[in-house]
């Protein structure tokens, strides 16, 4: 039994744990023997929370038997991306320099998913304060693709997306700045969602770049998704760029999309994500969607936004520039490791180098290396100063698709997921990873990453929907009607196709 | 676009307060140059009649209400530190001259 309700959706286990057919505890205990059973080869998780987990799935079983209100994923375990902060329970970023770091507070998502009953099963890996496509660059290893362990599970969220795709967890927890819900999605055959930015509170989540980070969540269907949306989603007064409208209606227009109907839905093709520089299969399976969504009764256009041509340029002049300023607080001197330097005065400032160079792993030196360059005295108009304008010529472009379609659909990733090693001495060709994802980050806009099916390799690929800023509904119905028609035509999830790993129960659902 | 050197990447690590070893200078300034001219581009694609755009949704006026709220007592603000002393951070001394 208990491998079974691993192979369950969230909404699926909320429905069964609201009938009374299995308890939060069993549900718990699965997800944790299954973690046990397939983690060691996997390696999403950096922390398991066992005890506790198994606490608050029990405190869920008796507030239902007392016959108390429940949220509906109440008892529904999540995964929880290390870059967020989870008081008395220990927070590393995937850095060295977070190593034994416990915080005394909650991320605000956190938080939520505590007050929604939802036990936590761990902290997923991820590259180091979230700087990478690949978790390679966790200070703690690698997290493998359960689709082919010799391959990257995406980044910097490769441990939720992995978390999810292995059936250690029906949910997770990601964090997106250029793409790092949406690519591993993509990569590992799985759904991730960036809501609007300040749609989702960033208090707790520990920063790289203030101005385009932002939670969203992590599943296996876009239905799931919606429902972690809603949980985590709405004001916070601790965020101060917290949008003060009310959560996105998520689960009811997923659930108008899984209905299958998008006559009158207005879609537009971007002109410059597609062609040059992306897989065949990539292409191959993305243009199945869109006769799927053609299908539907969508309208469909290309739509040109040519800004898009210079927002990988943008981004990784923006982002390290505010990484930089915001890594800064990794001083050694109120938090986090301490070490002194060999020789010379000891002083907070040789103590902070000191520190520095030897925690800090190789992406994150050359991020903020770079981003203090972007920022320097005579470069920054010529950098940073003309990236922040490229952001202004993207909010045009998007401001003009608007005028004639409801949601753009692009590929997610150029490719299928790489072999681990492959990339990590080249950081150019990795950035090439987020080139799909990345508009959205500066823009500001709500995207998510469905399956589209396996390429020419075997693996799979993800289709991106972007919605307006504040539209965040409408991804969820456009992704959940691509999704129907998909997991139709394959008799079912594209993770049934993964391979098995683990112990072999035979547990078919 | 100039080569960024190793004297380069020296004095910006100094300035992001990270020591680089001979190494990481190497490779480092190697890395820098091709990223930079990748990303130089961005000036040619803007001109002086474009506006910045710091922030996606940009908000103004965000204040709470002026109310006392719960914040972390001294002892969680200073249990992660590194060390304390009397309840207060205890650091190196921050000035590199004899006191």
């Amino acid at each position: 039994m208990s491998e079974d309700l691993t192979r369950l959706s969230a909404a699926e286990l909320s429905t069964l744990m609201a009938d009374g057919e299995v308890s939060a505890r069993e549900v718990t205990e699965a997800h944790l023997a299954r973690i046990h059973d397939v983690d060691d080869d996997v390696h999403a998780f950096v922390l398991v929370n066992d005890t506790d987990a198994i606490l608050e799935a029990r405190r869920v079983d008796e507030a239902r038997y007392r016959g108390e209100e429940l949220g509906p994923l109440a008892g529904v375990p999540i995964a929880v991306k290390d870059l967020l902060t989870t008081r008395g329970m220990r927070t590393t970023c995937g850095s060295r320099i977070l190593e034994d770091w416990v915080p005394v507070y909650d991320a605000t998502v956190v938080a939520k998913v505590r007050d929604a009953g939802m036990p936590i099963l761990g902290k997923t890996n991820m590259d180091e304060f979230a700087m990478g496509s690949s978790t390679e660059h966790s200070a703690f290893g690698p997290t493998h693709n359960p689709w082919d362990l010799d391959r990257i599970p995406g980044g910097s969220g490769g441990g939720s997306s992995a978390a999810v795709a292995a059936f250690e967890a029906p949910l997770a927890l990601g964090t997106d700045t250029g793409g790092s819900i949406r690519q591993p999605a993509a990569v590992t055959g799985t759904v991730g969602a960036k809501p609007t930015y300040g749609a989702v509170s960033r208090y707790g989540l520990v920063a790289m770049a203030s101005s385009l980070d932002q939670v969203g969540p992590c599943s296996r269907t876009v239905l799931d998704a919606a429902m972690l949306h809603e949980v985590i989603g709405g004001h916070d007064p601790h965020d101060a760029t917290s949008l003060p409208e009310p959560v996105a209606p998520a689960v009811a227009y997923a659930r108008q999309g899984m209905a299958g109907d998008l006559r009158g839905v207005r879609i537009g093709i971007v002109g410059e994500l597609r062609g040059d520089g992306f897989q065949q299969g990539v292409l191959e399976r993305y243009a199945e969607a869109l006769g799927v969504l053609e299908d539907l009764g969508a309208e469909m256009q290309v739509v040109s936004c040519p800004s898009f041509a210079y927002t990988l340029a943008a981004y990784y002049l923006i982002m390290p520039s505010e990484a930089s300023s915001n890594l800064a607080r990794f001083d050694a001197m109120r938090y986090g490791l301490r070490l002194s330097p060999q020789g010379g005065p000891v002083t907070a400032e040789a103590v902070m180098g000191a520190t520095r160079e030897a925690a800090f792993g190789p992406e994150v030196k050359r991020r903020v290396i770079l981003g203090t360059y972007a920022l320097s005295a005579g470069y920054r108009d010529a950098y940073y100063g003309s990236a922040q304008k490229v952001r202004t010529l993207v909010q045009e472009d998007l401001a003009h698709a608007w005028e004639a379609v409801d949601v753009l659909v692009s590929p997610t990733c150029p490719t299928t997921a790489f072999r681990i090693g492959e990339k990590v001495d080249n950081p150019m060709a990795m950035y090439l990873s987020d080139t799909a994802t990345i508009p959205a980050n500066l823009a500001g806009i709500p995207g998510i990453s469905v399956p589209a099916g396996l390429a020419e390799d075997g693996l799979p690929v993800g289709v991106q929907v972007l919605a307006p800023a504040r539209a965040d509904a409408w991804i969820y119905r456009v992704g959940a009607a691509l999704e129907a028609v998909l997991t139709e035509r394959w008799g079912g999830g594209l993770l049934d196709r993964a391979p098995m790993l683990g112990t072999p129960t035979g547990g078919a659902r | 676009m100039s080569a960024i050197t190793r004297e380069d990447v020296a004095r910006l690590g100094a300035l992001a307060r990270i020591h680089l070893t001979d190494g990481e200078l190497d490779v480092l300034a190697g890395q820098l140059t091709a990223i930079v001219d990748a990303v130089a581009v961005v000036s040619s694609a803007v001109d002086d009649s474009t506006p910045a755009t710091s922030h996606p949704i940009p908000l103004t006026n965000v204040f709470r209400p002026d109310t006392v709220t719960a914040s972390l007592s001294r002892a969680e603000a200073l249990s992660s530190a590194p060390a304390d002393q009397d309840g207060q951070f205890r650091v190196p001394q921050i000035l590199g001259e004899e006191p």
